[in-house]
């Protein structure tokens, strides 16, 4: 089983980004959990969300402290939200911010894998806006999940509440985030 | 979404889904953290024109219920959903429900009753409706949520049962989960509930009666004798509810709680909800090291299967059972049951109550491998034990 | 109430219901009155005032005229007495009726 832990901003997509993963799992044919912590809910908190990705059903319904990677959607948060916390040197530690991963090493402390992405650019260079989109393609890449599984889940999804202009650029976006980190 | 015919869905989810399949006449609710989304799905569907329900939206829970009594003495099948505060609220209602042989269907996503204020998760909210003369299902995951929510119908409208069952789910750790789980065809769902016909609906002017009325000591005794023989029937209707659901979903239900590696286990833990389902991990994850340990968790809290649960604890060395709610001044909800279904053998297994998760506070596996751990020490003390608290 | 067996619990309908409806036709439910109201048919303009505020369903009608007052039901609250608007009824003390009255 692999543990994901995901770190936003309330109102940039996170736990979006955390229940899409788990619908691309799922149709790995993986059994998946995606949750997102609860507390005073403000547009701009950081807040965490989780996910658990297994070739077994899941049974464990406690929280996640020790996850083996870790997406940091807001650059921001590397400060403010200790994202480090309970991730093992084996682990990965992904990153949206511009930085090279030597900087973020020695921003954070952490001597694991670190992977940066520009996701913020992305996102606003295929016109979407939502970093979170990249992200999860960047970290799709890491999962070492199938492209078009993928893909094919996130328009699934994405069109279901989104015109699709909008999808369009979401699945650009989404593809260059992937394609950065292949 | 899918794979198969299996989806990432919410415990929100799957229970407005049971809820549109069901398709109950009426639907009285008002909204409480975590419960809320389950009536918005579930509002939506009406509003999207794929169930034909009555949504009444009320100015609290209190009314909600009554609303509900309303509607089922009418004859019409009824549901609802709350939690926390929100049943405290509808409490007296319930009472009434349950004494009018209402068999309303009614989701619990169990959260912490105030003071303080809290919206996680523990069982305090259902526990204290557990002398209400309710039926109480407790689920692990959303698989559960959605099948009780199911069989609660079928349950509930019994011939010789007509109460009011609660479905309990715990709030956020299921509510707000997105996990895998299987619906039925929708046409499944309506074949197995069938039609609702009522015994006594007020709407039957043909068939005049009144309902509600005032009882004197000379009769209230036995309308509460009355309340007590259909409890007595629940445990026998639940099995055969359960026969026909497997049937038609390929589920195994086969008792009035389940048994993980029990039956060779010296050491057991006995626990609601979806705290069993880490408790199951820690009891494979020992089984490995070789140690004889098992779990049992009740699906059914009320009426309590005693008897049953003594049959299959009676013959282990020691057992601990996890209350995720206080009876301030006593031992906790689910150990004073088990202990009192124990309490007349010659021999019986040292037993030990622990209170874990009040206010949603998380528990790991490594904690519930401490309680196996305890057990195996015969001279571990007899006293309530706190997991998690800084003492 | 002493006129009714009373019945073990699995003899009667369940929760609660009164199959049939609640009637008080079934109970003589005037036997607590300490006033009773005394109609003087003859002072009676049949204005109907005395039936339409009765809160119990004692006055007995038959083709829109008042044929009597029900004593099997009436609590002798006088509200008969108040608003009949000729003062054709009157409230007696039930230690003071006659026989015949």
């Amino acid at each position: 089983m692999k543990e994901i832990r995901w770190h936003g901003r309330g109102g940039q997509g996170a736990k979006t980004a955390s229940q899409l993963l788990a619908d691309i799992n799922l149709q790995e044919g993986k059994f998946v959990q995606s949750f997102p912590e609860y507390g005073p809910e403000r547009s701009g908190a950081p807040i965490r969300a989780y996910n658990r990705v297994s070739d077994e059903k899941i049974r464990v319904h406690s929280g996640v402290d020790e996850p083996e990677v870790v997406a940091v959607v807001d650059p921001t948060l590397l400060q403010a939200a200790n994202p480090t916390e309970g991730l093992s040197e084996d682990g990965v530690l992904l990153v949206n911010t511009p930085k090279s991963p030597d900087e973020v090493k020695d921003e954070t402390g952490f001597t694991g894998e670190v992977l940066t992405i520009d996701a913020t650019q992305i996102a606003e260079d295929a016109g979407s806006g939502y970093a979170n989109v990249p992200m999860l393609g960047a970290l799709v890449s890491v999962l070492g999940t199938d492209y078009e599984v993928a893909e094919a889940e996130v328009d699934k999804a994405l069109s279901k509440k989104l015109p699709d202009e909008i999808v369009e650029m979401n699945l650009q976006a989404f593809k260059v985030g992937y394609e950065t980190l292949s | 979404m899918s794979n198969g015919n299996k989806e990432v869905l919410t415990g929100h989810q799957v229970v407005a889904n049971a809820m549109r399949q069901v398709e109950p006449d009426v639907v009285a609710a008002y909204p409480i953290t975590p419960q809320s989304e389950i009536v918005e799905y579930f509002s939506q569907y009406v509003a999207d024109g794929k169930v034909d329900s009555e949504v009444i939206t009320v100015e609290s829970e209190h009314s909600a219920m009554s609303a509900c009594v309303g509607s089922a003495a009418a004859g019409a099948r009824t549901m609802t959903a709350t939690a926390s505060q929100g049943l405290a609220l509808m409490m007296e209602i319930v009472y009434i429900a349950a004494s009018m042989r209402t068999p309303i269907v009614m989701a619990v996503a169990n959260r912490a009753l105030s003071g303080p204020i809290n919206i996680h998760c523990d069982h305090s909210d259902s526990m204290a409706a557990r002398d209400s003369g309710v039926i109480q299902l407790y689920g692990e995951d959303a698989q559960e949520a959605y099948e009780f929510t199911l069989m609660a119908q079928r349950l509930a409208e019994s011939e010789d049962v007509l109460l009011p069952v609660m479905v309990t789910l715990d709030g956020f750790t299921l509510t707000h989960t997105a996990q895998v789980a299987e619906l039925l065809p929708d046409r499944a769902v309506s074949d197995f509930v069938g039609e609702y016909d009522a015994r006594y609906p007020l709407l039957d002017v043909e068939n005049p009666t009144t309902q509600g009325p005032f009882d004197m000591p000379d009769y209230y005794f036995e309308h509460k004798l009355q309340q007590v023989e259909a409890m007595e029937n629940v445990s026998d209707r639940f099995l055969e509810v359960q026969e026909e659901f497997n049937d038609l979903s390929g589920s195994s239900y086969d008792g009035l709680f389940e048994t993980y590696k029990l039956e060779d286990a010296d050491y057991a833990v006995v626990i609601l909800g979806s705290t069993a389902g880490t408790a199951k991990v820690v009891v494979d994850e020992l089984r490995e090291k070789g140690k004889k340990v098992g779990l049992l968790k009740p699906w059914l809290f009320r009426p309590f299967p005693g008897e049953e649960i003594k049959d299959v604890l009676v013959d282990k060395e020691a057992v601990a059972i996890l209350d995720r709610s206080l009876s301030f001044g006593s031992s906790g909800p689910l150990y004073l049951e088990v202990s009192s279904a124990l309490s007349d053998g010659d021999t019986k297994p040292r037993l030990y109550n622990y209170t874990y998760g009040l206010g949603g506070r998380d528990i790991k596996e490594d904690q519930i491998a401490g309680v196996f751990e305890d057990l195996e020490n015969p001279d571990l003390e007899d006293k309530m034990r706190y997991i998690g608290a800084r003492q | 109430m002493a006129e009714f067996e009373l019945k073990k619990y699995d003899e009667i309908p369940i929760g609660g219901v009164i199959e049939g409806g609640a009637t008080p036709e079934l109970n003589k439910t005037g036997d607590w009155r300490s006033e009773r109201p005394i109609w003087d048919e003859d002072t009676c303009i049949q204005c109907l005032q005395c039936w339409v505020n009765c809160p119990d369903a004692s006055f007995e009608i038959s083709e829109e005229e008042i044929q009597g007052i029900d004593y099997e039901h009436c609590k002798g609250c006088g509200i008969c007495a108040e608003i009949c608007p000729v003062d054709a009824i009157s409230m007696k003390p039930e230690g003071e009726v006659s026989e015949d009255e």
